[in-house]
């Protein structure tokens, strides 16, 4: 009783201030709001510094920069300067590395999470999370000496007498292919082996925290383990799952050093996954060190406006999902 | 008793361990056909335990074992040959907390039926409604079929999982304190539907509340831990008889509230 006796004997003054700052509750407020403000503000000063060192370009080029029905081209030398190859590259390698990276890191998700035996989830987990963590350039290097040759070019090959050879499809699916495997099918194939560790880790996470009453009742009902993953667990974390899915698109469309390295680096035309080409990311890291002038880098920095609001736009269609799932499922 | 009852299912020398812990040793006890059989006794005594050994739900804990045998119609559940999945869908159950899955309330009562291969509209929605209606939520809840079945209240999503479970027309159905995570409105209403269920159903109930177990069961099993905490089979009989008339002095000791 000793404490409450000097909590008592407190000055009057000392107890009024306590009593307005709420014993600490309005400075911790005033802290929050202070750090969030600041989070805040340093997006939209991002978008602004971003916004005005492009101006030279976006007066210059207009809406014709980012349009993929004009003649594109990129010339430093002509100072002509035009996004849509390295906006298209953005998106097909991205789009390529979630088709196939979304089966393989649910498979491997739901194997983890459901099937494995006790024993070997610890092992397998470590290597996920480890391969997770790889530098990208660590993938680029390997991408070049290894992945390309022994991989992606004989892929190529196939591919390009495959797909290539119907009419309609040689746009996408043409060849040939450089020998050395450049291309934005390499790209695409790299970032599918760096995203699935992260798709694979967050929906891994999902599904252990589905309560272990959702597969009792399942289970009671007569469904197999199978029936069960499929009908009940898969729809419980499609919202978490969803998440998963973007934050790898937003890994892939956003990944610099790997791409750069293995996508060929040119701004040519055509749409044929099998040709080298450039992403948003990439362009910006090969070009902006050594622009030639200040078009170039105005050009270069209006790139990064439209990756900025491409992965702005990404986030907001996430969240309307993930709202759009939960308000369906869970009735809120 | 009248042993001249038919018998749904029989309960033979049952124990169920888990890794090296007895949780219950060597049980044996009828379950009758159209009656409501209530499990009591006290917390750990084994009657999650022994109830859960009655559809094999036991085989979802890694290191559980049974021995001795739990017949169905007079046929072993645990022979290997017999497949589980048929058993569980002789053998329905209804948990603890209710766990509704997040989807539609149609969703949810036609998601057994769907699992046999059931997929005619017409028939599913006079299936979902003669379960919604048997689970007494029909009512309530005619005019939401398509809304998510997570936001009704506590009871009412219990009910919508008796319903689920009734949907497949299932023999037996076990509850798990189905009534304890509820208000007591919601616990009347459970109490009164497992009332009109037995005429379909045989029940078999675990519950702690002893007033429970006498409103709503003609049988009552006493189980209590021995000295290793193991729970065991203290005494089976009429429910009027076990609550007025108990023949063991720990059931005696156990209804009368002089127990722990
Ligand atoms: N999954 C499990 N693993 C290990 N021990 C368990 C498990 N489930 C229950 N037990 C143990 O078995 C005994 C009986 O538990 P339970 O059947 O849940 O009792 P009740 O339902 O009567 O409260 C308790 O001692 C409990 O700790
Ligand atoms: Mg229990």
């Amino acid at each position: 009783m000793a404490n409450l006796k000097a909590i008592k004997r407190r000055p009057r003054w000392y107890n009024k201030i306590g009593y307005w700052l709420q014993h600490g509750d309005r400075i911790w407020k005033a802290l929050l709001f202070l750090s969030s403000l600041l989070i805040v503000s340093l997006v939209v000063w991002i978008a602004w510094r971003l916004w005005y060192q492009s101006t030279l370009s976006r007066h210059q080029f207009g809406w014709a920069f980012i349009s993929p029905w004009v003649p594109s081209s990129w010339n430093p030398a002509l100072d002509k300067f035009q996004a849509w190859p390295s906006i298209y590259g953005s998106l097909i390698t991205s789009v390529i590395a979630l088709i196939l990276a979304i089966p393989f890191s649910l498979g491997i998700a739901i194997f983890l999470a459901e099937l494995a035996p006790a024993y070997a989830r610890p092992p397998l987990n470590y290597m996920i999370e480890m391969l997770a963590a790889v530098p990208s350039v660590v993938y680029g290097l390997w991408g070049i000496y290894v992945f390309l040759p022994l991989i992606v070019v004989p892929i190529g090959e196939v591919i390009a007498k495959t797909a290539g050879q119907i009419p309609g499809l040689t746009t996408f699916f043409g060849g040939p292919m450089p020998v050395s495997g450049l291309s934005r099918f390499g790209a695409a194939l790299i970032l599918t082996i760096m995203i699935t560790p992260t798709i694979t880790a967050v929906s891994r996470d999902v599904l252990l925290a589905i309560p272990q009453s959702q597969r009792e009742a399942s289970l009671a009902l007569g469904a197999t383990q199978w029936e069960t993953i499929w009908n009940v667990l898969i729809p419980y974390g499609l919202s978490g799952i969803l998440g998963a899915v973007i934050l790898g698109f937003g890994r892939a469309i956003g990944e610099t050093m790997a791409v750069t390295m293995v996508i060929g680096n040119t701004t040519g035309g055509g749409y044929s996954i099998l040709k080298p080409g450039y992403t948003m990311a990439s362009i910006i890291a090969n070009e902006f060190a050594e622009a030639v002038s200040d078009l170039h880098a105005s050009a270069l920095i209006e790139i990064g406006v439209v990756l900025f609001v491409t992965t702005l736009l990404l986030n907001a269609i996430a969240r309307w999902l993930v709202w759009n799932v939960n308000h369906r499922t869970m009735g809120r | 008793m009248q042993n001249t009852l038919p018998i749904k299912m029989e309960i033979q020398e049952l124990s169920v361990f888990y890794k090296s812990f007895r949780a219950l040793n060597k049980v044996t006890m009828p379950v009758y056909e159209h009656k409501v059989t209530a499990i009591i006794g006290p917390s750990g005594c084994g009657k999650s335990t022994l109830l859960r050994s009655l559809n094999r739900m036991t085989d979802l804990v890694p290191g559980a074992l049974i021995e001795g045998k739990v017949l169905l119609d007079g046929e072993d559940i645990y022979d290997p040959k017999k497949d589980v999945v048929d058993v569980r869908r002789r053998v329905g159950m209804v948990f603890q907390h209710p766990n509704p899955f997040p989807m539609s309330i149609y969703d949810n009562v036609a998601f057994g039926p769907r699992l046999y291969g059931l997929k005619k509209r017409a028939f599913l929605d006079e299936l979902v409604e003669k379960s919604l209606r048997s689970a007494a939520l029909w009512d309530e809840v005619k005019d939401k079929l398509h809304q998510s079945g997570m936001a009704l209240s506590g009871g009412q999503q219990q009910r919508l999982c008796i319903a689920r479970a009734i949907a497949i027309e299932p023999e037996v159905i076990l509850m798990d304190e189905p009534a304890s995570a509820l208000d007591p409105v919601a616990t009347l209403r459970i109490e009164e539907l497992i009332f009109q269920l037995k005429e379909r159903f045989s029940i078999v109930i675990v519950t702690h509340n002893m007033q429970q177990a006498a409103r709503v069961s003609d049988y009552t099993t006493f189980l209590l831990m021995n000295e290793e905490r193991a729970g065991e089979l203290i005494e089976f009989n009429v429910t009027t008889t076990l609550f007025t008339r108990p023949k063991d002095k720990r059931t005696e000791d156990y209804i009368t509230g002089r127990f722990g």
